[in-house]
């Protein structure tokens, strides 16, 4: 069977379909991690920033967080798997991936991902828990007489989920907060390590010049949690702008409470910038530090990691990353009096740029030959025409995307967080 | 806890899916006498010695290496490689290894260009394989014991445990780990493991007309390979990711990546 | 209802202990450390026996040599005699079982292997005796003037 395996003239190598060589590249050298291991990174980064974004709420008690802090939180859920599924759509062997549980090799980062996953996984599970229980136990009674067959399903269902426990006096409430404070502060550092060690994931590897460096890790978690602060402020703007729009839908445009509304966004938006622009400052710093060393002690990679800085990859490095994904949007975020339209533009040019530093990083390390002496090129496959190049290509880029939001979706059917208390 | 029996569900899929896609046969259990003899005799450590001097390029390791072990004739990837150097007198290093040299260098230009045979300063092959080294990274970085070094120094991949991240094949500084396009797990030159444990000579050994390439156990001192090592000037490729490669060259040329 | 505080956690810890019996039952009793270092010899000891089995397809000369004595003979004679059987006819394994798995290449690609000029000085190449492809009779195959168990010019019909 393997001989006609074998003999299949389908058959294609790993990569071959999307590397194109210049230069001596060793046979067997091909882009081997391609845009799911981008998305991995950017992904659990984003996760990361939502879970902290929701832990102000309840560690800090930043009473204007608060409709934000339930969204965040179950947005962080929905974004759970999603940590999880670049890494199993890229695995060749994904039935496999329960091994990492299994013989944990603790001599390698990815080792870690499984126990620090299942930690970070119970930390958000047990929050949500804690913080819909009373919800549970209202649903459960309210759904009490109905008959229908949705009623009954969802009845069962909050059955299950509230576990029995069924006390609403004011002091096992109060347990909940607590509780739920407790774990929101336990879940910060979780949160960074679960990021930080993706760092160490590309740190580590000395066979690779441009990866190897003991900033990774630092520099990956201070990206992280501009990218988090960001997509938070972003999504934060939208939902004040509905609300905003529902409310003069509703009283009209001169209503005071709209007013009320766009001051608390505004100020909201102001205070939550400084910590990014502190957060986007220490992360250039680090990068800037780590290139200007590389070309400082210049070590026999500097010649092949120069040309693909400076030449092949010049555009995606210093057009997009730098001065699109950073340099603009701090400009824009300095420039006093900020309007909200141009703190939205500023937020998402950084968003990108966090996406195009991964990139960078994934793609251009693998852009040079170990032989130091050729290149290798990526085409993502945009149309796909097997499992492989859907997978490693623009669509399964696209799932792993869209995945949050339609799990956010179906989260909403059992968890509602989108309905804002009414002050 | 509606979050852990969503876990449990999910889990108890995933672990169905993983016993259902593993052989019975994986699971035999050992005693721990069997599980002894397996592992190699740490009596012996397999070692490689390449003359780059006798090397002409041919190329019949590589045909015989990729027949030999089932890795696919007509795709690039290959476990072993020869590459070809020519310095000119200008000083400039000209490179190629045009399939891996699988059917030989049936070119007198190197990548596209004419090199006049004045011109040259010096030419010669250099045979690539797995290092087996005794620091192996490759080991070092899989997440789940799949890729192991035996007691005798042979690094292996567990076709039944690789789970196919790729971890390895970004940790080897010398590019020779590829993904097997029919078993879908990492791959490498094993020495010919299913030889040399029948005290045959590896594939690539048997196949050279030019004793370019030796294999032999560097713990006996009477080894031909472990004499030449001892009392010749010989080297390692990158020796500076500290590694310790167990393959040995002669006359390797700092030209040489 | 005082300590529904727990719950989350015993939940946590059935998961924790469904992880651990799942790995009892799936684990092979062979995977450990097997050596001195769990950094390099942490595995399942079964895989070393799983290469072992691997099946040999270059058998070697003394192989040919059992039936197809005379051959292995003329050839050791020669300045070919460097040459395995095998590098030519093809692998021996399915063979003399199914004798049309073992595929003898006769092309003039096989020979330039060796015999394409590429004079490099410090290399055994460049002392190897060499043709130009394109001006030594272009269209024919080596081997109908030059056989290759005996490729003496002196003894060329």
């Amino acid at each position: 069977m393997v001989d006609q395996l074998l003999a299949n003239s389908d058959l294609i190598a790993h990569g071959m379909e999307w590397t194109t060589k210049e230069g001596f590249v060793y046979p067997n050298e091909f882009i081997y991690w391609s845009i799911q291991i981008v998305l991995y990174p950017y992904m659990t980064g984003l996760v990361a920033g939502a879970f902290v974004l929701s832990s102000l709420y309840h560690v800090f008690g930043q009473e204007d967080l608060k409709d934000m802090a339930r969204f965040s939180l179950v947005f962080s859920l929905a974004c759970l798997p999603v940590a999880m599924m670049p890494l199993l759509m890229h695995l060749q062997q994904p039935f496999r991936g329960m091994e990492v549980l299994f013989t944990p090799h603790f001599t390698s980062a990815i080792s870690a991902f499984g126990i620090i996953f299942t930690t970070y996984s119970i930390i958000v599970l047990s929050e949500i828990w804690f913080v819909y229980r009373v919800y549970f136990v209202e649903q459960i009674n309210a759904l009490k007489g109905k008959k229908d067959l949705v009623s009954s399903f969802m009845r069962t269902l909050y059955i299950i989920l509230a576990l029995g426990a069924y006390d609403l006096s004011n002091e096992a409430v109060a347990i909940d907060k607590k509780a739920v404070k407790i774990l929101a502060g336990i879940g910060i550092p979780v949160a960074c390590f679960l990021h930080g060690y993706a760092g160490f994931i590309f740190g580590s590897v000395k066979a690779n010049a441009l990866w190897m460096s003991p900033l990774m890790p630092v520099i990956f978690i201070m990206s992280a949690v501009v990218s988090g602060i960001a997509l938070c402020m972003l999504t934060y703007i939208i939902i004040m702008e509905w609300k905003k729009f529902t409310t003069t839908l509703a009283k009209g445009r001169g209503d005071e409470s709209v007013q009320l509304i766009k001051g608390a966004e505004v100020d909201v938006i102001h205070k939550t910038s400084r910590y990014l622009i502190g957060f986007l400052i220490a992360a250039i710093t680090l990068e800037l530090l780590d290139q200007i060393f590389r070309g400082y002690t210049a070590m026999k990679s500097w010649d092949i990691l120069r040309s693909v800085m400076y030449g092949k990859d010049f555009v995606n490095i210093f057009i997009l990353q730098y001065l699109f994904g950073n340099l603009v949007p701090f400009i824009m975020l300095l420039i006093p009096k900020a309007s909200i339209k141009r703190t939205s533009v500023a937020l998402a040019l950084i968003l990108f740029g966090v996406f195009m530093m991964r990139w960078n990083v994934v793609i251009g390390g693998q852009a040079f030959s170990l032989s130091f002496d050729g290149f290798m090129h990526y085409s993502m496959p945009i149309i796909p025409h097997s499992m492989e190049t859907f997978k490693e290509g623009l669509f399964g880029a696209l799932l792993v995307g869209a995945t949050p939001f339609i799990l956010f979706w179906l989260l909403n059917k059992v968890i509602p967080s989108l309905h804002f208390t009414k002050k | 806890m509606s979050c852990s029996r969503r876990d449990f569900l999910k889990k108890g899929l995933v672990g169905g899916a993983v016993a259902a896609s593993l052989p019975l046969s994986s699971f035999k259990f050992l005693t721990p006498a069997e599980a002894k003899s397996a592992v190699g005799d740490p009596a012996v450590r397999w070692g490689f010695l390449v003359d780059t001097y006798k090397c002409t390029g041919c190329g019949f390791c590589v045909k015989a290496c990729k027949k030999e072990n089932d890795v696919p004739y007509d795709l690039p990837i290959t476990r072993t490689w020869v590459e070809r150097y020519v310095i000119t007198k200008d000083d400039e290093t000209h490179v190629d290894s045009p399939n891996g040299d699988r059917d030989g260098f049936k070119d007198t230009k190197i990548d596209g260009k004419t090199i006049d045979p004045k011109d040259i300063s010096k030419a010669f092959f250099v045979p690539k394989l797995c290092n087996q080294c005794d620091n192996p990274a490759c080991v070092q970085v899989c997440p789940v014991g799949a890729s192991y070094q035996t007691q005798d120094g042979v690094v292996l991949v567990d076709r039944k445990w690789c789970i196919g991240c790729g971890y390895c094949i970004m940790a080897c500084p010398y590019g020779v780990r590829f993904f097997h396009p029919v078993y879908k797990v990492a791959d490498k030159c094993t020495f010919c493991y299913h030889r040399i444990s029948k005290g045959m000579k590896t594939a690539c050994v048997d196949a050279c007309p030019f004793g370019a390439r030796q294999i032999g156990d560097l713990k006996n001192p009477d080894d031909p390979v472990t004499k030449a090592i001892l009392t010749e000037r010989v080297a390692v490729l990158k020796d500076e990711y500290g590694t310790k490669p167990q393959v040995f060259y002669i006359g390797l040329d700092e030209n040489v990546r | 209802m005082r300590n529904h505080v727990l719950r989350p956690l015993f939940a946590a810890l059935a998961l924790v202990a469904l992880i651990l019996t799942a790995r009892q039952l799936m684990v092979p009793s062979d995977f450990g450390v097997h050596g001195d270092s769990f950094t390099y010899n942490f595995y399942r000891a079964d895989s070393v026996n799983d290469w072992k089995k691997f099946p040999v397809s270059y058998k070697g000369r003394e192989y040919c040599a059992e039936c197809h004595e005379d051959n292995t003979e003329s050839i050791t004679k020669s300045k070919h005699a460097i040459i395995q059987c095998e590098n030519c006819h093809g692998p021996a394994m399915q063979h003399p079982d199914n004798p049309e798995a073992l595929t003898i290449n006769r092309s003039r690609d096989l020979c330039l292997r060796c015999h394409l000029d590429l004079p490099y000085p410090g290399s055994q190449r460049g002392e190897l005796p060499a043709i130009d492809p394109n001006d030594h009779n272009p269209e024919q195959e080596c081997v109908e003037c030059h056989n290759p168990h005996n490729p003496n010019l002196e003894d060329m019909e």
